[in-house]
């Protein structure tokens, strides 16, 4: 009997929990549901970048047989978008098109052939604009504006200063600057969008099942675009093929599928094509940062002043809050006594980006990161120790913006990568063309106020416990392969002490699971996590109870053993299946609910317009060592090995955390070296996976990931963000290990071969000249 | 729609049964296994020949089936992701995806199964560097790939112990 022990399913390497269907092949993606009454849905796109729409004339494609339906702008004028504040993009454009590829009409038909034939019979009359596709053309002087609403084609202008920084500047003994580009670039995710929408007439009722991370949101947004109300429509999210951002907000392949299913009365499936996927984009804008430091002779940082502009697209989108993290994230690595912002959401004629992994930080951090690194170097530090000479300290960790942080393993992550990677031994040691860089990061783990306030919890999960004594976990918390469904599991089945193979989930089904927020910020963890545990808790004290009154006894005398309840070592118990069955009595079925809620403490400061964005429960810290060798020949870059550090609170799942890392740094990689989007007046060039390249299995380089564990007051069994930080810290240590090998220090991204060979080259010639 | 299609009466094996299907000349052999015959474990992730998600052997081989038309498989034995599972449980390889991570969103997991099936038949030992030459046409945007190297490892190792059993 003494035997019997809780069991544990926290801090244990736990397979995915629908693992067994994707190996399978057995998981459902959106684009898996083929009903055979289903319907094609294909989507007329804009020709060109910027026209008024003059005349969509459907005429001739709805005249073809095996047309159902055909819409356009026409079918709905409710605009949607993910911001309350920046609601005007419409799921078919009216009155004008603003980038290429913007869907202007919708046909559903009985079979592809045919849906491509009515399209082809689409005859979209237009008077061009003016278009811009770059920051700079947009917000030139004497340009026509996209949006009526947004003058000089400035989406969102900040303007904060925390502290003092002329007299920062004037302290320092040295400062430098530097102006930095980041190419646009896209998540890449493997499934490309997909949506089927089944509308009832007799009920006027519509279920749609879509590939989101944000079911939630994509529900308030077909309600609104189809006027109909919340409680007639269904919303499914299916297995889903990756996220990384780039469905973090409604997009408007589900919204025109919903709207060209009702036209034609029936069920619509649209499975966009790979480079309509790229044209819904939605991933890292274009980004120009100017970046000044000034730093003491001991290399302690005295005032930071920087700029930022993005190309923002066509559409608001996440617009705002990637400007606003652009500024408020720069804070809470470090300490830092004075910063001035300036950032600029630029409105452009190309495809909206959006919040893409890393979101907001990710070229603010490779920028000062880079430029850090260059201090240290001009003021002969040590690149780890510059970074040391500036950590935040505790127990408080205070920013200027008011960061609510409680745990900060940033320390314990720079002493990892130092001793696993021999830091001080081959630093600068490493012979020609051979390098090292280190760099650091952090992340939020969700934001402390959702996009859309409504006094809810920020996350609630229900369990279900029945005669049979098996627990259904229900969530809306939308599993894209991060594995949010594996880790709430785990966390109920913790602190009931029971093996998970007792536990069922259903996710992401607004009939049957309670809402949630979604999968984006890095959220869910943290929030559906805690969520999670306090259902359990509340399932814990109702077992509890009925064993209590089963053996006689008081609750605070049972003891939970997860598989048995018992008054006292001595006492043989009741096994779990008589406890339930003595719960059940009177009740029937249990279904209990956990709520979480972050505390106001977190909600960001009021100092500047926009500083809630950036408040979060907790920040995840990651730095990270990568060594390089550049062919001097071909500029080819071979990262040969990275060390991973992240403080990640607990590892909940240290085989999921692993995974989410060694993702991380390779989709950093990609933005590194490879990818990034290009457009010749306005078209797309790159949306292929051959013309966009992402790293292959070949180039993957070994990573070794330290996993660091700070406990988080607050995070559930203290644990805090695992899968963005690694990405923001892999960029700048790469391009830090190129100067180190080289003497050459990329500033601009990506890092290709015939970029750094032109940096090499004119490096050669002036090393030449000064010699 | 009045438009003749020419059309092929199609015999193979798909999974060890024997079909004859009428295809569309133009149909694609992705399109086949998904639409018409409803395997969907067959994953579709680019417009033709990218990414590897639709990776499936034909005689034996891995190949791109959004780059084979149907009706060219004619006597062709086809193993999709639904036939790889053996007498119901999971194969070494589709245990080694699962039980070392080698999966996340899960999409591009069929594809790369398969094509590790095609090597692994071909190389029953192969060295990391032969896995990753013989995964290089499989695009995954989750792991990094690490993982699905020890994936790979896990079934290598796995049905190298059973044949020494054996």
């Amino acid at each position: 009997m003494n035997e019997i022990k809780p069991t544990q399913s926290v801090g244990v390497r736990v397979p995915l929990v629908d693992g067994p269907e994707k190996v399978s092949g057995k998981a459902l993606y959106s684009g898996d549901f083929i009903p055979s009454d289903c319907l094609v849905g294909r989507i007329f796109r804009s020709p060109v970048s910027h026209a008024e729409i003059i005349e969509v004339d459907i005429s001739e494609a709805q005249a073809l047989p095996g047309v159902k339906a055909v819409i356009t702008g026409d079918e709905t004028d409710e605009p949607f978008g993910i911001l309350p504040i920046a609601r005007f993009e419409f799921p078919l454009a009216r009155d004008k098109v603003r980038y290429k590829g913007e869907p202007v009409a919708c046909v559903a038909a009985i079979d592809v052939a045919t849906a491509q034939k009515a399209i082809d019979l689409i005859k979209f009359k237009y008077k061009e604009l003016p278009a811009y596709f770059t920051s700079q053309e947009a917000m030139a002087e004497g340009t026509v504006n996209l949006h009526d609403h947004r003058e000089g084609n400035i989406e969102r202008e900040v303007d904060f200063e925390l502290g003092e920084v002329d007299p920062g500047m004037e302290a320092a003994d040295l400062i430098m600057e530097e102006t930095f580009n980041c190419a646009e670039i896209a998540q890449v995710q493997s499934e490309p969008h997909a949506a089927i929408a089944e509308y009832d007439p007799t009920r006027d009722f519509m279920t749609v099942h879509a590939s989101t991370q944000v079911p939630y949101y994509g529900h308030k947004m077909l309600a609104k675009t189809l006027k109909m109300d919340e409680s007639k429509i269904r919303m499914i999210k299916p297995f889903v093929g990756g996220g990384f951002g780039c469905r973090t907000e409604c997009l408007n392949v589900e919204l025109i599928c919903a709207l060209v299913a009702r036209a034609a009365g029936g069920t619509v499936r649209i499975v966009v094509s790979r480079e309509e996927t790229f044209i819904t984009h939605r991933g890292r804008p274009e980004t120009d940062v100017e970046l000044k430091i000034g730093v003491k002779k001991d290399g302690t940082i005295t005032a930071v002043d920087f700029k930022a502009i993005q190309r923002g697209g066509a559409y608001s989108g996440y617009g705002v809050v990637t400007i606003l993290y652009a500024g408020g994230l720069m804070f809470g690595v470090y300490d830092l006594p004075a910063v001035r912002y300036k950032g600029f959401r630029i409105l452009t004629n190309t495809p909206p980006p959006g919040a893409m992994r890393g979101h907001g930080t990710t070229d603010v951090r490779f920028a000062f990161e880079n430029l850090f690194d260059k201090i240290a170097d001009e003021l002969g530090m040590d690149s780890i120790e510059i970074r040391r000479k500036n950590l935040l300290q505790g127990p408080k960790y205070e920013t200027l913006n008011e960061m609510f942080i409680n745990s900060y393993g940033l320390p314990e992550c720079l002493d990892w990568v130092e001793e696993k990677s021999d830091w001080k031994a081959r630093k600068g040691k490493m012979g020609p063309n051979k390098g090292l860089g280190v760099a650091c990061a952090h992340y939020p783990s969700g934001a402390s106020k959702p996009v859309n306030w409504t006094g809810e919890p920020h996350a609630t999960v229900h369990l279900k416990l029945d005669w049979d004594g098996s627990i259904t976990l229900l969530t809306g918390a939308p599993e894209i392969g991060q594995g949010s469904t594996t880790m709430a599991t785990q966390c109920a089945a913790e602190v009931l002490g029971l093996d998970m193979s007792r536990f069922q989930s259903l996710t992401s089904d607004s009939k049957l699971t309670p809402k949630d927020n979604g999968s984006y910020s890095s959220r869910v963890t943290y929030m559906v996590g805690n969520a999670s545990i306090d259902a359990a808790t509340n399932l814990k004290n109702i077992l509890i109870e009925a064993a209590a009154k089963k053996l006689e006894v008081k609750p605070e005398d049972v003891e939970c053993l997860g598989e048995v309840y018992r008054a006292g070592t001595q006492d043989e118990g009741l096994n779990f299946n008589e406890v339930v069955q003595a719960a059940l009595e009177g009740t029937g079925t249990i279904t209990v609910k956990g709520n979480f809620d972050t505390l106001p403490e977190s909600w960001g400061t009021k100092k500047y317009r926009g500083g809630a964005i950036s408040g979060s429960m907790a920040y995840a810290y990651a730095a990270q060592v990568v060594e390089v060798s550049i062919d001097p020949d071909t500029a080819e870059i071979t990262v040969e090995k990275v060390w991973a550090a992240q403080d990640v609170g607990k590892a909940l799942n240290p085989l999921a955390v692993e995974g989410q890392i060694e993702g991380s740094v390779w989709m950093g990689m990609g933005q590194a070296i490879s990818e990034g989007t290009q457009y010749v007046n306005g078209l797309g060039i790159t949306n292929s996976m051959l013309d966009y390249r992402v790293p292959t299995i070949v180039e993957s380089p070994p990573i070794e990931v330290g996993i660091i564990e700070s406990i988080d007051p607050h995070g559930p069994f203290g644990a805090k963000e695992a899968g963005e930080t690694s990405l923001v810290a892999f960029i700048p240590a790469l391009t830090n290990a190129i100067a180190d090998a080289i003497g050459v220090r990329p500033i601009d991204l990506p890092v290709t071969p015939d970029r750094l060979m032109e940096l090499m080259e004119n490096y050669q010639e002036k090393q030449e000249v000064a010699e | 729609m009045s438009e003749k299609r020419n059309k092929t009466l199609l015999h193979c094996t798909v999974n060890g049964k024997e079909r004859d299907d009428v295809v569309k000349d133009n149909l694609l052999l992705a399109d086949y296994l998904r639409e018409e015959i409803g395997l969907t474990g067959t994953k579709i992730g680019c417009d033709g020949g990218e990414c590897g998600c639709c990776t499936v052997l034909i005689d034996g081989v891995p190949q791109h089936a959004c780059l084979r038309l149907a009706a060219t498989c004619q006597e062709a034995e086809i193993e999709t992701i639904e036939s790889v599972s053996e007498e119901a449980r999971l194969s070494a390889l589709q245990r080694g995806f699962h039980e070392k991570l080698g999966t996340q969103c899960g999409f591009c997991t069929p594809g790369m199964i398969m094509a590790a099936e095609g090597l692994l038949r071909e190389n029953p030992n192969p060295s990391v560097d032969e896995i990753r030459q013989g995964l290089a046409a499989n695009i995954c945007r989750c792991t990094g790939y690490i993982k699905i190297i020890e994936s790979v490892q896990f079934a290598m190792d796995e049905l190298n112990s059973k044949g020494a059993a054996a």
